[in-house]
């Protein structure tokens, strides 16, 4: 079962991976993904997250267990947050253990594709000079990332 | 059967363009799936035609599951529509 948090606060990526692998001997590789809010050459002042709540988090669960389906993983967290994120701020952490690299790689992959296209969070612009910078477009590059999982 | 009353929701630019972020309506029975709902709800007002004028890039979820537009709505306690997610 996958750990799955969204909430407004910041996260601490070490202390998640921590805890995932305290106690235990079996884990052999532990890849953390961190996703974080740019500048965009400091014409941003932050982003506004908004998400559809109860359904981010079932979303985000159907999509961890597909992953615990496709490999063998020993662990997963998955932490979303929403609001107000200035650049150089956290909004996303996906943490995958595995005994092998490749399965924890080829998940923490997978599941950041899926999270950019498939969970319900939306982001908008506050840019630098005070005015809104309105909603980000979605991605073709995305969508396409996405779709090399599909099978 | 009589037509049922649903939950809509509105997320991101949907709701800004309609100005509710969720309201209970009784579709008429001959609107029956998701994509019937948008070119029902078009006609409701400028502000539904205005975020509703691209329905191509309309997302649409039924008790929070992600669903096209082809996909029946009967049963459905809450219909969400938005943009295309931009999260991660």
């Amino acid at each position: 079962m996958a750990t799955i948090r969204i909430q407004a606060e910041d996260f601490d990526a070490a202390a998640a991976a921590a805890a995932l692998t305290a106690g235990r001997n079996d884990v052999g590789a532990v890849v953390t993904f961190t996703g974080r809010c740019r500048s965009e050459d400091n014409t941003l002042a932050a982003l506004e997250l908004e998400h559809y709540p109860g359904m981010a988090e079932e979303e985000i669960a159907r999509v961890a267990a597909e992953a615990e389906r496709r490999w063998p993983l020993q662990g997963t967290i998955i932490i979303h947050r929403y609001g107000r994120i200035r650049p150089g701020e956290n909004i996303v952490l996906v943490v995958t253990a595995s005994s092998h690299r490749e399965a924890a790689f080829e998940a923490a992959s997978f599941l950041m594709d899926y999270l950019k296209t498939q969970a319900p969070f939306w982001k908008k612009e506050i840019r630098a000079d005070g005015s809104e910078g309105g909603w980000v477009d979605a991605k073709e590059a995305d969508d396409q990332a996405m779709e090399k999982w599909a099978k | 059967m009589d037509a049922a009353a649903v939950k809509l929701s509105y997320f991101a630019w949907v709701r800004e363009r309609i100005g509710l972020a969720s309201e209970q309506i009784t579709p008429p029975a001959e609107v029956r799936t998701v994509g019937e709902l948008i070119a029902w709800l078009s006609g409701r007002g400028e502000e539904y035609a205005y975020a509703f004028e691209r329905p191509q890039f309309i997302r649409a979820a039924i008790d929070r599951v992600h669903v096209k537009h082809e996909t029946p709505i009967a049963g459905a306690r809450e219909i969400a529509f938005f943009p295309p997610m931009t999260g991660g």
